[in-house]
């Protein structure tokens, strides 16, 4: 299920240059005007329209990672995934954009335990992904990874990862291999603004400046941290100035609009690509769900959570745009409707009558 | 008086080195800081300064002499005024160290050849640890979670203290991520009860530098999985202060937090850091089984001067137990509690441990096996006396715990029976552990990874010859 691969928007990708982010405090798209990126100095940014096709892919995509999402809760529900489960509902635009704006299966992708919508995105099966919630033979991981360790050598997906901040050096890492090997690949790193605050963070930081690295730092602020929202944890709270002390350039995006996410996107690829070192992008969004499966996520209001839904719902903007510029028909849209749940439904299936791994799988894999 | 020069040591591990070359000639007047020699070590060559004055009456070690070793007396100095022919003959009647390696960068060493009698204890000093205290006659017992006793312990020690506060992720507004907390911001304010950004290692150091200055933070890890993350902190920092210090200072600090296996949470979360933790000297290492150790001994631990790691267990926060009910129940670090008395075999467990061990010894007693078991508690500093007395009656030993087999609590006792028991033991020490393999995922692996009650059984069977 890998998203069309994008034509690289020359409108988007004008905005070359230097940016240090706005002096501002961080504006969640709730309370955000408009829809469109914010960029440095409080510019609006260009957003490149999408073509027919691209609003019709990234629709399908994140309608894909919603729906997959919805299965795996209710599958949580039923007994049939256990532990830890973290639901992407919510953030769909954020993968997918990115995606739209890197070489899928060449530039690297790396993220923490909320990592459904990030290996969906990349194309990797649903079946596999699925199978390995349910702790399947026929996962990713053998069974033997769960929810939150995945990975996928094929789409260069690097996991999945469950210690908050660590995917950070690492992904760092990866652009570090990609300049070692003078390729123009760009590792996308992703982390959340809880993880923000890890210091391995700023070490990696200072080393991905200091080296030039390619690597886009994606801040996923969707404003909480399990139960701890972003003020009460983050002295500075505009993610995108998170780098300044090193001189990284950073944006913050509004993360619930694939186009600006794109256009984003476009802008730190191409810095990277150019030889210019990191970039960062805050990418302002919401998660609906709570932080994980058991988390009843009384830190916040309904309203709050409907509000969201309601006004900045990523896959209802894409939605309002095809139907309003008439791509597409209400019956259009319920037959991707459908072929979306096809993928899901027969992804939970096959995650259900996949065998258990064999018990000789315990002493495999340990080293090689 | 003539004063012997002696061969330096010119780093920690030397030993011995070759004295290349003599700057200076017999006869020369010596001033303190000029270069006399050249001596070559297998690292690098150094200059010998001069440490005291006179002239060089006499070299004892040609140049070019090789395995030269340190303090051997290399040449002989007379003193201002003194006679040098004289000096020379007779050499120094007290050697006294008269020159210093230069560069001086390096920590003088301790190469001396240890006198005839150590100057140091050869052993650690013992400490007596007393036992549990008596409970009053007619005290009643209630029952309780782990969960709830080691909020009820907290909530008392803060009472008692005002040092002493809780820090850590999502302790407070969230009321702990396990709940553990529940209620403390309620009755001791934000002052005191302090939500941490996601900065393990930052929060850990933080803590231990208020515990220095003399506060008393309880520092809770969402789980030890995390603490990792803070391990320098906790070793360097916390453990090692004291000690480094000349006991001028140290870090009162209880580190806590769930610790090992939950469940179907991965290789990552799914950590027993009971063996680790344990290695360290200068930490104590507590590993509650029941509410009432957890409650006597968090306590205990809040009490306690020195920094504690306490490893509890999610699985176990929801088990019930009978708890006395006393204004002020505190249990003694150090003292394993015998959970069960028996005479055919011993078995020695903590923590989550314990569920595999009570489980199996019904299943034994049914095959006429009487079982003693010891819940050891504190992991370090570790009870071995009271194990050590079961064997003697038992003349086998099981151990029991989720960690990993290399380096295990169980090989540790095993190494100790070993040496301390051994003409009691009747069959090897047999340790049940969990595998030697990262924690899969899947429910039927993650099954296997695990010790089970089988394993215990068919330990206890092997040892006891049945
Ligand atoms: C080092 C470490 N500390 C704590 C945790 C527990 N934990 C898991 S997710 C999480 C919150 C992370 O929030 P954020 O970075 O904002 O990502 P989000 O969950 O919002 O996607 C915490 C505290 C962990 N997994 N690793
Ligand atoms: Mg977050």
């Amino acid at each position: 299920m890998a998203v069309a691969k994008s034509q690289v928007g020359s409108k988007a990708a004008s905005t070359e240059g230097r940016k240090v982010a706005a002096s501002r405090a961080a504006k969640s798209p709730a309370t955000s005007k408009s829809s469109a990126s914010k960029s440095a100095g409080g510019a609006k940014a260009a957003i490149a329209d999408f073509t027919k096709e691209q609003e019709l892919a990234a629709y399908r995509e994140m309608l894909l990672i919603r729906r997959f999402e919805e299965k795996a809760g209710q599958m949580y529900g039923m007994g049939l995934i256990h532990g830890f489960c973290h639901l992407y509902i919510g953030q769909e635009a954020v993968v997918v954009g990115m995606q739209m704006a890197i070489r899928t299966g060449e530039d690297q992708v790396i993220t923490g335990y909320r990592d459904h919508g990030h290996m969906l995105a990349a194309g990797m099966d649903a079946n596999g992904v699925m199978a390995e919630l349910t702790g399947r033979r026929d996962g990713y991981s053998r069974g033997k990874g769960g929810s939150m360790h995945m990975f996928s050598i094929e789409k260069q997906f690097f996991g999945g990862h469950g210690i908050v901040g660590a995917q950070v050096s690492l992904g760092t890492g990866l652009a570090f291999a990609n300049r070692y090997r003078k390729n123009d690949l760009v590792s996308l790193t992703y982390f959340g603004d809880g993880a923000a605050n890890q210091g391995q963070v700023y070490e990696s930081f200072n080393m991905a400046e200091l080296w030039k690295l390619p690597v886009v730092y994606i801040i996923e602020n969707n404003r909480y941290a399990m139960g701890t929202s972003v003020v009460r944890s983050s002295a500075q709270t505009d993610f995108s100035k998170r780098g300044a002390s090193f001189n990284i350039p950073g944006e913050q995006v509004d993360g619930m609009d694939v186009r600006a996410v794109k256009a984003a996107g476009e802008r730190a690829v191409a810095w990277c690509r150019a030889g210019k070192g990191p970039y960062i992008l805050e990418m302002q969004t919401y998660r609906y769900r709570g932080h994980s499966m058991s988390d009843p996520a009384k830190y916040r209001s309904k309203d709050e959570v409907q509000k969201m839904r309601t006004e900045h719902d990523p896959i209802e903007q894409v939605r309002a745009r095809l139907i309003d510029k008439k791509w597409a028909s209400e019956d259009d849209l319920k037959a991707i409707d459908a072929q979306v749940r096809d993928i899901v439904n027969h992804s939970a299936d096959f995650a259900q009558n996949s065998p258990e791994p064999d018990a000789a799988e315990l002493w495999t894999d340990i080293v090689r | 008086m003539p004063i012997d020069i002696l061969m330096p040591a010119l780093s920690p591990t030397m030993e011995e080195g070759t004295l290349s070359k003599w700057l200076k000639k017999e006869g020369d007047p010596i001033k303190s800081g000029d270069v006399i020699a050249e001596i070559e070590t297998d690292k690098a060559t150094m200059e010998v300064e001069a440490v005291d004055e006179g002239t060089l009456a006499k070299v004892l070690v040609p140049e070019g002499t090789e395995n030269v070793k340190v303090n051997t007396p290399i040449a002989i100095l007379a003193a201002e005024g003194e006679d040098v022919s004289k000096a020379a003959a007779g050499g120094a009647a007290a050697p006294a160290p008269a020159a210093a390696p230069a560069p001086a960068a390096e920590p003088a060493p301790v190469a001396a050849p240890a006198p005839a009698a150590p100057a140091v204890a050869a052993a650690p000093v013992a400490v007596t640890v007393a036992s549990d205290p008596a409970i009053p006659a007619g005290t009643e017992f209630v029952a309780m979670t782990v969960r709830e006793a080691l909020r009820d312990a907290m909530a008392e020690e803060m009472r008692r203290d005002p040092d002493v506060f809780v820090i850590g992720e999502e302790v407070a507004e969230y009321q702990g991520a396990y709940k553990i907390t529940q209620g403390l911001l309620q009755e001791f304010s934000a002052d005191r009860v302090i939500d941490t950004p996601i900065t393990e290692h930052g929060f850990a150091g933080l803590a231990v530098g208020a515990a220095l200055a003399g506060l008393k933070p309880i520092v809770e890890f969402m789980t030890f999985n995390f603490a990792m993350q803070a391990m320098d902190q906790i070793i360097n920092s916390a453990a090692k202060t004291h000690y480094m210090s000349g006991g001028q200072l140290g870090a009162s600090i209880v580190f806590r937090g769930p610790n090992g296996a939950a469940a179907r949470v991965g290789a990552q979360h799914s950590q027993d850091y009971a063996a680790w933790y344990s290695q360290i000297p200068g930490l104590k290492v507590i590993m509650p089984y029941s509410a009432a150790d957890a409650k006597g001994l968090l306590k205990a631990a809040i009490r306690d001067p020195n920094p504690i790691v306490f490893l509890e267990n999610e699985i176990l926060y929801g088990h019930s137990f009978e708890v006395p009910k006393l204004d002020d129940f505190v249990l003694p670090i150090g003292k394993a509690r015998i959970h069960k008395t028996g005479k055919d075999v011993t078995i020695v467990s903590f923590g989550i441990g314990m569920t595999y061990v009570v489980k199996a010894v019904e299943e034994l007693a049914k095959d006429g096996i009487d079982a003693e078991v010891i819940d050891l508690r504190t992991l370090r500093p570790l009870d071995i006396d009271t194990v050590i007395e079961s064997v003697k009656k038992t003349g086998r030993c099981v151990t029991v715990e989720e960690g990993w087999p290399q380096g295990s609590i169980g090989s540790e006792i095993a190494a100790q029976l070993m040496e301390k028991a051994f003409d009691y033991l009747d069959a090897p020490v047999l340790k049940v552990t969990g595998k030697d393999v990262p924690m899969p995922y899947a429910g039927n692996l993650e099954k296997l990874a695990l010790p089970n009650v089988g394993e215990v059984i068919a330990a206890v069977k092997a040892v006891t010859y049945r």
